[in-house]
């Protein structure tokens, strides 16, 4: 029991984090519990605080719609916490289409469809691209195009509000991760990640890495689902500064050696380490 | 130039173009999709909704507004029910609006996609002034118009009286009994759906229709010369004057212009 809650500790708190954050938002729909309303899209706490996803308001804005007070206090509290927090914290310790790709990761793992594929012939700068180009489109088009075939709306609006066909959706993403590309949709795709991994270079919450300790196993890198950013395992002690690092905390579970943890952004240092 | 450093370089534009080429190649999907999947028109919104252009701009499809209808009339759009994605709908045969007066689904809005002041008179909510749709009749499977006596849908609606209307006429086929027609009034009707709701055919014979759809346009030839308020309607109205040169061969001529192959 105590190394399965050593080796899970995060993974198990961050379903629950996942899982409980639906919850609430289900209870809101269907018992009327007002703790937290609405959908990760825009949402209200307690009924009073507004909190909008940063994105769908650059889209909104994009579109040409005049930004209310309260899509901007919104959109401001999510940007603030998570420029502290962590920019990719939200993917996964919040968003539901993590679960689906993790558990993709996973089959792959288990099954050996790694071993067979080893080359991933796509670049990991694709969201950028997909980003940027979702606020072009917003602007030509005239409305918010990424909100309109986003499968993360689907599946936790789905949950929150009904379904529909957004099962299919989740299968896609399942298919497209588990046969197309490793870490498809969240290491590649995904403009959401992109937006959250910009805000992720100035965060506060970083993973650190001790190469003292470090065996050079390498575990970490297989169970991470951004293995770029862990560069420096075995090669130097410096903390994970890039904004791709989901602080999924994977890396940390997995080392024996306790060569990697989580630690506050040292913003002295930052010089001497060459970011 | 060395020969690798010219390998180098094409080498990075072809990267380059194919970049490029891959992005125009996405984006171009990507915006026929969103516009093919963003243009329908015959979806019903809450009151206050901006027109649909603008409502799908501001729309951020958070579902306080579903969250907010006590009446689990408003639904968010799923993937599979062909409207616009996570736009929030109502189907007034299933639950229509029942025009609460506090209008508890606008104000939460948080983007503004439902204008309060378009709900509002003088600065008071009034859900009479919402213009959701409005009620369309087909008079051939209405059975008032047939003769039977039915006034379901004036006795359901919100504004009795007012949005619709009963006309009496003399049925000929009897020669002793009346017609009670409902006929709707456009400009009172709030598209709730409450008379669609009520209408007791199979399926309904008075049903709501976005305005846009359901409401033809005059325009600006044709005027009620008898009614001074349809005669500010053109006030700002211009004209063109067109000039057609008129002909200069003799009437003749012109009529018979164009028949000399059959001599």
């Amino acid at each position: 029991m105590q190394t399965v809650w050593n080796n899970y500790r995060y993974l198990i708190l961050r379903r629950f984090s996942q899982i409980s954050i639906l919850v609430l938002y289900f209870g809101a729909n269907v018992w009327g519990w007002n703790i937290l309303m609405g959908n990760l899209s825009s949402s209200l706490l307690f009924g009073i605080v507004p909190l909008s996803d940063p994105y769908a308001a650059l889209q909104i804005f994009a579109a040409g719609a005049v930004l209310t007070a309260d899509l901007l206090i919104g959109a401001g509290i999510i940007t603030l916490f998570y420029l502290t927090v962590g920019g990719r914290a939200f993917c996964s310790w919040v968003c539901p289409i993590n679960i689906i790709t993790d558990f993709s990761a996973f089959v792959r793992r288990t099954l050996g469809f790694d071993s067979i594929q080893k080359r991933q012939p796509s670049s990991r700068n694709i969201r950028y691209w997909v980003f940027v180009m979702s606020l072009i489109i917003s602007f030509i088009l005239g409305i918010t195009a990424f909100e309109f075939i986003s499968p993360i709306s689907m599946v936790h609006r789905g949950l929150v509000f009904g379904l529909g066909l957004g099962w299919a959706a989740m299968l896609i993403i399942f298919l497209f991760d588990l046969f197309v590309l490793k870490n498809g949709w969240c290491g590649h795709i995904c403009p959401l990640g992109a937006f959250y991994s910009i805000l992720g270079k100035f965060s506060l919450i970083k993973v650190q890495h001790d190469a003292e300790k470090c065996t050079g196993c390498m575990e970490c890198k297989v169970i991470c689902p951004e293995k770029q950013v862990l560069f420096m395992v075995d090669k130097e002690s410096l903390p994970v500064l890039s904004g791709e690092c989901t602080l999924c905390a994977r890396c940390i579970e997995t080392c024996n050696e306790e060569a990697l943890y989580f630690s506050i952004r040292n913003f002295r240092n930052l010089k001497n380490i060459g970011e | 130039m060395s020969e690798v450093e010219n390998n180098d370089r094409r080498e990075f534009i072809l990267e380059m173009a194919r970049n490029v080429g891959l992005a125009t190649l996405g984006g171009l999907m990507w915006s026929a999709y969103v516009d093919e999947v963003t243009a329908s028109t015959l979806v019903l919104r809450p009151p206050g909704a901006l027109k649909e252009k603008d409502f799908l701009r501001a729309c951020i499809k958070c579902g306080l507004c579903v969250e907010a209808c006590p009446y689990d009339t408003l639904m968010l759009a799923a993937p599979g029910d062909n409207k616009p994605m996570g736009t929030p709908y109502f189907v007034p045969r299933d639950m229509p609006c029942y025009m609460c007066t506090d209008i508890p689904c606008v104000p939460v809005c948080p983007t503004g996609a439902l204008d309060e002041s378009s709900v509002s008179k003088d600065g008071v909510l009034d859900i009479n002034t919402a213009d959701m749709g409005v009620a369309v009749i087909d008079d051939n499977s209405c059975i008032a118009f047939w003769g039977i006596q039915c006034d379901a849908c004036y006795r359901a609606c919100p504004l009795l009286g007012e949005a619709i209307v009963i006309e009496y006429a003399k049925n000929e086929r009897t020669g002793k009994h009346a017609f009670l027609k409902p006929v709707v009034v456009n400009d009172v009707c709030t598209g709730c759906g409450m008379c669609e709701k009520a209408c007791v055919t199979e399926k309904a014979a008075i049903f709501v229709l976005p305005r846009e759809t359901a409401e033809g346009r005059a325009g600006d030839y044709y005027i009620k010369g008898w009614d001074k308020n349809d005669e500010k309607r053109l006030e700002n109205a211009t004209s063109e004057i067109t000039t057609t040169e008129i002909s200069k061969e003799s009437a003749i001529d012109s009529l018979n212009d164009g028949l000399e192959d059959l001599y």
